[in-house]
């Protein structure tokens, strides 16, 4: 095992734990050659995903996948205060619950993203009009959608006619319960791309901005 | 002579016992369409027991199924709390701001009084509709969120994790204060008609919390609360997984578990063996998207797995249907099931009887 699994296996180890101290120890002993931003690209979005990835599959609870986003959320937090040079040079993204009060997958994939390194607006709660002028006017162009029931995933069609009637070129990135349930659901909606737990959403943006490049 | 033909209620009965009876029962768990079955929005149809009454029975002959459901919407324990509920208008009612917005609000908490307030009223009275129609013919489906549960509407879900990971004594103290509830509003129900109740506690799920986790919380208010409620319980994971906890369930004391669409329905009836009857697991969601060709395949693939020796009952995943389901697609699953789901069941439910 060389030093990098050792690494990985440890923060993965102390995020399972929620042992804060642990994985900042890991963080803290990371190496002089190793920048933050590197540290987040190499280690904590890896971990995260593979996390991620254990809840879908089933062995792992989603309240250990929250814990280590705010876990990590924390700990980059520190290293990579909002304002850093290091964050990345991302399109200009917001994130939103459309018509629900219920904000957890909304929480753990802001925390995934500013664990890796992007900086989001949060529309916290919002209705379609509501969220289609915000898009518009803070000119956004990454839109992150969490629903929990149905009703508000069906709603989304709406948001995507509303930005298509006032000419918003934006990629719309949706998830939450009813996507998973249904995996035609996000097509049917209108949305670009589903992300079937928080850590997807990194890949999915890096994704997109290579391609758009 | 004519065959004496079996109640509902005799029929749920037998497959409790995990035995037989003369079909596989299947509850469609509908709460919002009898809304629809009146011409009401959604919100008229829950602001009278008398709509409910009406509206479960007439569910109940369109689709000969073999349950009434007095549920009206999960956030009427939360309206109990004091706190808002949401009406859509193609939707569930949906909870509003939390109603504990710090820690200083966990300590303030009371116990609402089930029998004087007035959205609890109304579905105790819908209860006492339900049973007056039926008697003991066809069973009464009461709903309870489980203390354990119960946080993630009044304090919003995230908060709540922080609270169970990092804040145990209010954590407790939170429990304290839900369960004298739940134990209250359920013998209520109970007391009003209700046959069993259903207890939603997807929190309890392995898709929400470790096993580990869950035997020192969510298991322990189980067996606590489950004790303390005088008639049947059915644990409901509400499209949660839990095959790994199915014993643990089952030693809650309740009688029944629904489970979830993202399991094996085959390993989970085997894990409930003579332990627990078994409700599910067609998707929901799916439904809404279904043919009539689709749903009988689906009811038959599920009879097939999960239907021999009795100890199951047909249902959807997640304890309640969405409004966006059609009618012919309910009607087909219950087309189906009382066509496939006579026992002793066909040697192959596939097609080929």
């Amino acid at each position: 095992m060389d030093d990098r699994d050792k690494m990985l296996n440890a923060f993965e180890r102390a995020l399972l734990d929620v042992d804060r101290l642990a994985a900042r120890q890991v963080m803290e002993q990371r190496g002089r050659d190793m920048r933050p931003i590197r540290f987040v690209e190499k280690v904590v979005l890896p971990v995260l995903e593979q996390l991620g990835a254990g809840w879908q599959d089933g062995p792992l609870a989603l309240s250990q996948v929250y814990m280590a986003g705010r876990i990590c959320e924390e700990l980059i937090d520190e290293m990579l205060p909002p304002a850093d040079p290091s964050r990345k040079n991302q399109p200009r993204m917001a994130i939103c619950i459309l018509e629900d009060h219920h904000a957890l997958g909304k929480v753990m994939v802001y925390a995934v993203l500013r664990s890796g390194g992007f900086d989001l607006l949060d529309y916290g709660v919002v209705g379609v009009d509501d969220l289609v002028a915000r898009v518009q006017a803070d000119r956004v162009k990454v839109l992150l959608i969490s629903v929990l029931m149905l009703p508000s995933a069906l709603k989304i069609k709406s948001v995507r006619q509303k930005l298509m009637d006032r000419e918003c070129d934006v990629t719309l990135i949706v998830g939450g319960a009813p996507f998973r349930f249904d995996d035609q659901l996000w097509q049917a909606v209108g949305a670009d791309v589903m992300c079937e737990n928080a850590s997807d959403v990194v890949p999915a943006i890096e994704k997109m901005m290579e391609e758009k490049r | 002579m004519s065959p004496v033909s079996t109640t509902s209620m005799q029929r749920v009965l037998t497959t409790l016992g995990h035995r037989e009876p003369d079909r596989v029962p299947f509850f469609l768990l509908l709460t919002l369409h009898g809304a629809k079955e009146l011409g009401l929005s959604i919100k008229t149809y829950f602001s009278t027991p008398e709509h409910v009454v009406e509206g479960q029975m007439r569910l109940l002959a369109k689709y000969r199924h073999d349950c009434l459901y007095s549920f009206f919407y999960a956030p009427v324990e939360i309206e109990a709390f004091g706190g808002e509920v949401m009406f859509v208008d193609d939707g569930p009612p949906n909870s509003g701001e939390p109603v504990i917005k710090t820690h200083q609000d966990i300590r303030n908490l009371t116990v609402p009084d089930v029998e004087n307030t007035p959205c609890l009223a109304r579905v105790l009275a819908a209860t006492r509709g339900l049973r007056d129609r039926v008697r003991d013919q066809v069973p009464i489906i009461g709903v309870v969120m489980s203390p354990f549960s119960l946080p993630v509407m009044q304090m919003g879900f995230d908060r709540y994790l922080d609270l169970m990971f990092e804040q145990p004594d209010l954590f407790s103290h939170l429990m304290k204060i839900n369960q004298a509830f739940c134990v209250q509003w359920a013998n209520a129900q109970l007391a009003a008609g209700a046959t069993a109740i259903c207890y939603f506690d997807p929190v309890s799920s392995t898709t929400i919390t470790t096993r580990k986790m869950y035997l020192k919380t969510g298991f322990e208010v189980a067996c606590q609360t489950l004790a303390q409620i005088n008639g049947p319980t059915a644990t409901h994971m509400a499209s949660g997984r839990c095959l790994p906890i199915l014993q643990d369930i089952a030693d809650t004391g309740t009688a029944a578990v629904g489970v979830s669409c993202l399991e094996d329905i085959r390993a989970v009836k085997a894990a409930c063996k003579n332990k627990l009857t078994v409700m599910g697991n067609l998707n929901g969601i799916e439904m809404r998207r279904w043919s009539v060709e689709q749903a009988e395949n689906h009811v038959k693939d599920l009879i097939a797995k999960a239907g021999a020796g009795g100890g199951f009952i047909l249902s959807d995943n997640h304890g309640e249907i969405p409004f966006q389901v059609p009618d012919e697609v309910l009607m087909a699953i219950s087309d189906s099931v009382h066509r496939w789901g006579k026992y002793p069941l066909p040697t192959d439910v596939s097609g080929k009887e």
